[in-house]
């Protein structure tokens, strides 16, 4: 299994070097990067060109560790002990497994995606270490030890909201997405829009990498962004021309709301446009 | 070879374990790499590296170690024929592998390249001569050569042949900080105090079994969640000398906002007086009295002071001695009044402990704190959590 990019998604050399080489070592893959580069999609188009089913496993602030194994429903059984159903003597009813529980006991390799680690608690991932590295774990409540039949493919992304634990990272492989260069960039583009006219693409790409330049913007406009951008200028059919100026520093693209989401940004944006216009004038 | 580079990472400071320089080796003995540098490289940058910051860092040793290799006379002969046949079929494309058995198969490329490599004294930089422009040339695939060659790649680049790791693409990503707020969190973790209070919404399993038993019908019990009730009030110094000390300021923040449900945070500049600020920015226009401060949050309030204490001593002691503006009362009488209010309070001084003894507002303050003022250390921070969580 070798992971050589797909028709919707560009990878890097590097990228795909790093995927392969957690494929080939059947451990985890660490993401990060900038929020809009692609994180989550990798995943998503590895199992699609490799043809594997994907588990998603989205963290939240409140999710605990266990719940990816396996969760024990007291509840149902209570209210089943009390109406008399046989199924109450088995306690094997009333274990709901989890994502992991689910990925390592599929009857082909899967791809596993645990979204966001970062967002959980602070002790989430020491909680998985055994499992992750081992890709077995223990149901005390049936006192059986669940083991991978397949070792799946893990992707685990994270954006940098909290450090995560020296012992666990030891355990992946580890990729940062980079922000794509311009050459990178025209590939992406021309993978989600294939019949982009050259001049819109030339001139938006211009505005989009000047954009990024602006010193002091809380939140940069990322690849997510600038396709949502170019969505909409194709919708509302702009000519390449209302993105060319004299002087570029005068402008203000149409539709920038879709690329700066920040109202202190917008500001921050206008003003600069306005002091060159008056420095023009 | 490869112990070198492992120590060459370590000697740069790089946070590498054995086990991560294990998985390389396994990842290498798998073949997950063509004889590439430059996929070497990646793999190792990818199994060793685990923080975007420290890439930078990885780039330099890896290069230090590379043009150290380079040097070394005679590595031509320890590539053994088999081993770069057997990894360049990986790589090689059906038609590269055609072209190769035209120019008369390996033995004979063998001994042309071992004639270049004889011919060549210097270092290649960029190889464009001895190997040839197009990534598909077979000479291309001999990338273990250590002259720093680039190899079989699938499509011809036209870029140069600019090593990877000396571009440093990633020089601003390492600011030289070690990010510490982990273990500043790890450390605030100390201030816990568990209670279950708040709308019942876990389901008590205990309770529920005990109450159904009593009552002979299914009788459910919820409870309150158990969250950590401790309330921090905190006071950070902002501004003048304080300056310098403004990154661990941010990562104490920023590890106690996430930390602490219930936490107040204030500014204040070098001392308390009258007022504090919420934001800095608007520190003028919207001020929080102090005595509105001791008035609004009950006892049980854990206060902590974030502050280098640095200062004249007229400024504690005096009236009208802030920098800022005529206070009526001196900060001695304000600090007093706070630690009166609030029983558990500390000070935490970013200035190195050794220097506290030279100067005297640091003595004056820590006398007003009842000595209680540590360093943001995480050893320090641990010691004043255990004060505050007694």
């Amino acid at each position: 299994m070798r992971f050589t990019g797909s028709p919707h998604y560009v990878a890097t050399e590097d990228l795909m070097l790093a995927v392969n080489a957690a494929i080939t070592l059947q451990r985890p893959l660490l993401v990060k990067g900038e929020p809009g580069t692609g994180k989550t999609m990798l995943a998503v188009e590895v199992a699609r060109a490799l043809g594997l089913p994907l588990l998603e496993w989205h963290i939240k602030s409140t999710t605990k560790a266990q719940q990816g194994l396996y969760e024990y429903d007291a509840v149902s059984r209570l209210r089943d002990s009390q109406l008399g159903d046989p199924r109450v003597h088995d306690i094997h009813n009333y274990i709901v497994r989890g994502m992991l529980w689910q990925a390592f006991t599929s009857e082909t390799p899967v791809v596993l995606l645990i979204d966001e680690v970062d967002k959980a608690d602070i002790e989430f991932p020491n909680d998985l270490l055994r499992e992750l590295d081992r890709m077995e774990f223990y149901v005390y409540e049936t006192r059986e030890l669940v083991r991978a039949k397949h070792r799946p493919i893990v992707f685990i992304t994270s954006n940098n909201e909290k450090d995560l634990p020296d012992a666990f990272l030891r355990r992946c492989f580890f990729h940062y997405i980079r922000f794509p260069d311009r050459e990178t960039m025209e590939r992406i583009v021309g993978v989600h829009f294939p019949g982009l006219k050259k001049a819109l693409l030339r001139e938006a790409l211009e505005v989009f990498f000047e954009l990024r330049e602006v010193p002091g913007l809380k939140k940069k406009p990322s690849t997510s962004e600038l396709l949502d951008w170019l969505k909409l200028l194709v919708a509302e059919d702009i000519p390449p021309e209302a993105l060319r100026a004299k002087d570029r520093k005068t402008l203000i693209p149409p539709l920038h709301g879709a690329l700066l989401k920040n109202e202190q940004d917008v500001h921050l944006f206008e003003r600069l446009v306005f002091m060159n216009r008056a420095k023009g004038a | 070879m490869l112990i070198d580079f492992f120590l060459t990472l370590k000697s740069h400071r790089l946070p590498v374990s054995i086990k991560e320089y294990l998985t390389l080796l396994e990842a290498l003995e798998r073949g997950v790499i063509g004889p590439s540098v430059e996929q070497f490289y990646y793999l190792a940058r990818a199994t060793l590296v685990k923080d975007e910051s420290n890439y930078d860092k990885f780039d330099r040793a890896f290069s230090e170690f590379w043009q150290g290799v380079e040097t070394i006379p005679g590595i031509e002969a320890e590539v053994p024929l088999e081993w770069l046949r057997k990894q360049a079929e990986l790589v090689l494309t059906e038609e590269a592998k055609r072209r190769i058995a035209a120019r008369g198969g390996w033995e004979a490329l063998m001994e042309t390249l071992k004639k270049r490599l004889a011919e060549q004294s210097r270092r290649h930089q960029g190889g464009s001569k001895w190997i040839g422009t197009a990534g598909t040339s077979p000479f291309g695939a001999w990338g273990y050569n250590p002259e720093g060659i680039r190899i079989g790649q699938e499509r011809g680049r036209n870029r140069g042949a600019v090593k990877v790791w000396e571009a440093r693409e990633y020089r601003n990503l390492d600011d030289s900080v070690e990010l510490g707020t982990r273990n500043l969190k790890v450390a605030l973790r100390r201030l816990r105090k568990f209670a279950r209070e708040g709308a019942a919404e876990e389901f008590d399993l205990e309770g529920t079994i005990q109450s159904t038993a009593k009552r002979t019908w299914l009788d459910v019990q919820m409870r309150p969640e158990r969250r950590n009730t401790i309330k921090v009030l905190m006071f950070m110094d902002i501004g003048g000398t304080m300056d310098e000390h403004v990154r661990v300021a941010e990562e104490l923040f920023s590890a106690a906002k996430s930390e602490f449900k219930r936490l107040e945070f204030f500014y204040f500049h070098n001392c308390l007086y009258d007022f504090v600020w919420r934001d800095n920015r608007r520190r003028h226009s919207e001020r929080t009295r102090t005595w509105d401060i001791l008035h609004r949050y009950p006892q049980d309030y854990r206060v902590i002071f974030v502050g280098d204490a640095t200062m004249s001593p007229y400024e504690i002691l005096q009236p009208g001695g802030s920098v800022e503006y005529f206070n009526e009362e001196p900060g001695a009488v304000w600090l007093k009044r706070m630690t009166d209010t609030y029983p558990k309070c500390v000070w935490l001084n970013p200035e190195p402990e050794q220097v506290w003894g030279y100067r005297q507002s640091i003595g004056i303050i820590r006398e007003l704190m009842k000595d209680r003022m540590y360093p943001t250390t995480v050893a320090g921070i641990e010691q004043a959590m255990k004060v505050l969580a007694k």
